[in-house]
């Protein structure tokens, strides 16, 4: 890495080329202390050039078809990176099907598997997608380039970043990603009580162990825990939500009908800012998600073995176990990503 | 006492000299192990997922979603009771086609050893005293309240319960904990898999084979209809894996 940096700044002398500044992620101490290293593809390295620039497209309407919509505009700061919306608008005014995911610890998802149902490989990759999705910004890439090759800008910013001024779709979706993997949240109240520097309340504590007790919520074998606080496990499933599955997911993605109505477990970080919750956005409350898991579980041939009792509609909480559990998984918010971004 | 050799230090010296003087003689061997599954006599790979096809000696049938267990502590002993314990573990992913082969960073030395053994779990030494990242990323950990650690298996399917209804299966191995009390109380459940007295010739892979329908069988007949989920704080349950365990694993070959 070093060597390949002073290479580079060798070879500037003589062509004055930009060397943009390596600008490693910062990874938080929980993660550093219980996690894999981050996922930074090698010909994608972090630098504060490229940071910056994904920045700057990731909030410019620039790349949509009529200059109406930002990547922001359905990956709000304010939301996590998500919007309120349970099918999101495009540029047309076509809704998707689908819930618009929130962006945050996007470098630790280890398979790299983008989306509810993980159709796409790599974050890079990803940001290819919305551009053109006819639901979405409905552009072309031919179009985009040209757009920002004539700005009075980006050429200038490509340069610092990338090395050239020739703006093509590859270096668009580089520099987003770098961006993208900078959204890290780690610093929740439940972060802080780990770190010793918080005290949970008796119900956030009595919510964390039904998180975790096998006999009661059960969810720490699919959602993380205090050792993987991902809080997730980027992993897909059919959590009970339908008798009947419309929507195959993972099963539209890999043609096996035993992946049916399998959907990449969410984070259950920041819940306070993602409403509404699952794939489709059904559930506009909590209340209304651990209902679900407690008496309105579906059966169907791929829920998973995990959600059990489901001849008893789920888990059975009591009411006070209910709240309890909700303090809980709002102690996983963070406030300070919220406000930071 | 055992004796654990530096041995990753002396077989890159010996890789080096062995570069520089051209012996052809190694005297250091690169052990495999290799992972296959079957139930009963037919074998099981992942492609066999997600089908109800298995009976199990109670008489349910079955189909298997997920199956993945750690191994550890692969240790060569010689006759005279010296002792060469490989670094590492493996976490065994069937449902995933990996890590189905695990070669240790360590070598060993030729020579006749009158036991090869591993580790089905992770000893409460290994289990407890750190904290691993890659198994904590793959959700492997045990939840603090039953004692901390690893989980050693993660089996799980659905099966056709005695009202015909197709239910989900959860068998979960873990240590023994009874958390009912004011204080836990534990049972050991990781165990040592035999392979057996071997002579190591030149590189050698072990083909290890677990045949899954054991694990319901002998001695204890397992009853999915009764015990399906919720498996982990089960201490009577745990040790009836733990006895059931004991004969899954089966030597194949040694190829070399
Ligand atoms: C019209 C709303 C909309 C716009 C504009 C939009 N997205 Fe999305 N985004 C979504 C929806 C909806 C999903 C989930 C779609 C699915 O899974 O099928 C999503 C998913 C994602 C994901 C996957 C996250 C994960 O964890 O798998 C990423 C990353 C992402 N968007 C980034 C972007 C970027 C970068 C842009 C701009 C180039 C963008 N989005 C523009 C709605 C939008
Ligand atoms: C078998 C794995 C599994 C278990 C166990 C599980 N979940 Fe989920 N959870 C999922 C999946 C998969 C989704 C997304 C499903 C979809 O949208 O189709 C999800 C969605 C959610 C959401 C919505 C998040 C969002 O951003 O949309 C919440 C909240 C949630 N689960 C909480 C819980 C709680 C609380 C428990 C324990 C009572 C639990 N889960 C147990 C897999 C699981």
């Amino acid at each position: 890495m070093l060597l390949f940096f002073i290479c580079a700044s060798c070879s500037d002398e003589s062509v004055d080329k930009y060397v943009p500044t390596p600008s490693p992620l910062q990874i938080p101490q929980l993660f550093q202390n219980n996690l894999l290293a981050p996922v930074i593809p090698t010909d994608n390295p972090q630098t504060v050039e490229g940071i910056a620039l994904g920045e700057k497209l990731f909030f410019d309407p620039i790349l949509s078809v009529n200059n109406t919509q930002a990547c922001v505009d359905c990956h709000a700061p304010g939301n996590a990176f998500t919007d309120t919306n349970q099918f999101s608008d495009g540029v047309d005014g076509f809704f998707g099907s689908r819930n618009a995911m929130p962006l945050f610890n996007l470098a630790w998802n280890y398979d790299e598997k983008f989306f509810w149902d993980g159709r796409v490989f790599s974050l890079e990759h990803q940001a290819f997608q919305p551009v053109t999705d006819p639901l979405e910004m409905h552009n072309t890439w031919t179009q985009v380039e040209q757009k920002l090759q004539q700005h009075s800008e980006y050429p200038n910013l490509f340069e610092q970043a990338f090395g050239t001024s020739t703006i093509d779709s590859v270096l668009v979706t580089k520099a987003i990603a770098q961006f993208e993997r900078t959204l890290i949240s780690s610093n929740s109240k439940f972060d802080k009580h780990l770190l010793g520097e918080a005290t949970l309340t008796p119900e956030e504590l009595n919510g964390f162990n039904i998180f975790m007790d096998e006999t009661k919520g059960d969810c720490f074998h699919c959602h993380g825990s205090d050792k993987n606080p991902l809080w997730t496990d980027n992993i897909f499933h059919n959590n009970g939500l339908d008798a009947t599955i419309t929507d195959l997911g993972l099963g539209e993605v890999t043609g096996d009908p035993a992946d049916n109505g399998k959907f990449k477990t969410p984070s259950l970080r920041n819940l306070a800012f993602t409403a509404p919750y699952m794939h489709d956005g059904r559930f506009t409350t909590l209340d209304e998600v651990i209902n679900h898991y407690s008496e309105g579980l579906q059966n169907s041939l791929t829920i998973d073995p995990l959600m059990k009792k489901v001849a008893q509609g789920g888990v059975q909480l009591s009411s006070q176990d209910k709240a309890d559990l909700k303090a809980f998984l709002l102690a996983l918010s963070d406030y300070h990503f919220i406000d930071k971004n | 006492m055992q004796k654990i050799f530096p041995i990753l230090f002396f077989s890159s010296i010996i890789l080096i000299s062995c570069a520089t003087d051209n012996d052809d003689e190694i005297s250091e061997a690169i052990v495999t192990f290799n992972f296959s599954h079957s139930w009963d006599a037919t074998a099981v790979t992942n492609s066999n997922f997600n089908t109800i096809q298995y009976t199990n000696a109670n008489g349910e049938e079955l189909s298997i979603t997920k199956l993945r267990y750690l191994i550890s502590n692969i240790t060569f002993q010689k006759s005279d009771g010296e002792t060469f314990v490989l670094d590492g573990y493996n976490l065994v992913d069937v449902t995933n086609n990996t890590n189905l082969s695990f070669s240790p960073t360590t070598t060993i030395p030729k020579g006749t050893y009158s036991n090869v053994s591993f580790t089905f779990g992770f000893n409460n030494d290994d289990n407890y005293n750190n904290n691993y990242p890659d198994l904590n990323a793959a959700s492997w950990s045990v939840p603090a309240m039953l004692g901390g650690g690893y989980h050693y298996m993660q089996l799980e399917g659905r099966f056709i319960n005695n009202i015909t209804t197709q239910t989900g299966y959860v068998f979960h191995a873990i240590r023994a904990v009874d958390n009912s009390g004011a204080t836990p109380v534990f049972g050991d459940t990781f165990f040592e898999v035999d392979l057996g007295e071997v002579t190591i010739t030149n590189n050698a892979s072990f083909e290890i084979n677990m045949n899954i329908a054991e694990w319901f069988k002998n001695p204890n007949t397992w009853d999915l209809n009764v015990l399906n989920n919720m498996l982990m704080p089960n201490f009577s349950a745990q040790l009836m894996m733990f006895q059931n365990g004991q004969d899954v694993f089966s030597l194949n070959a040694i190829n070399q």
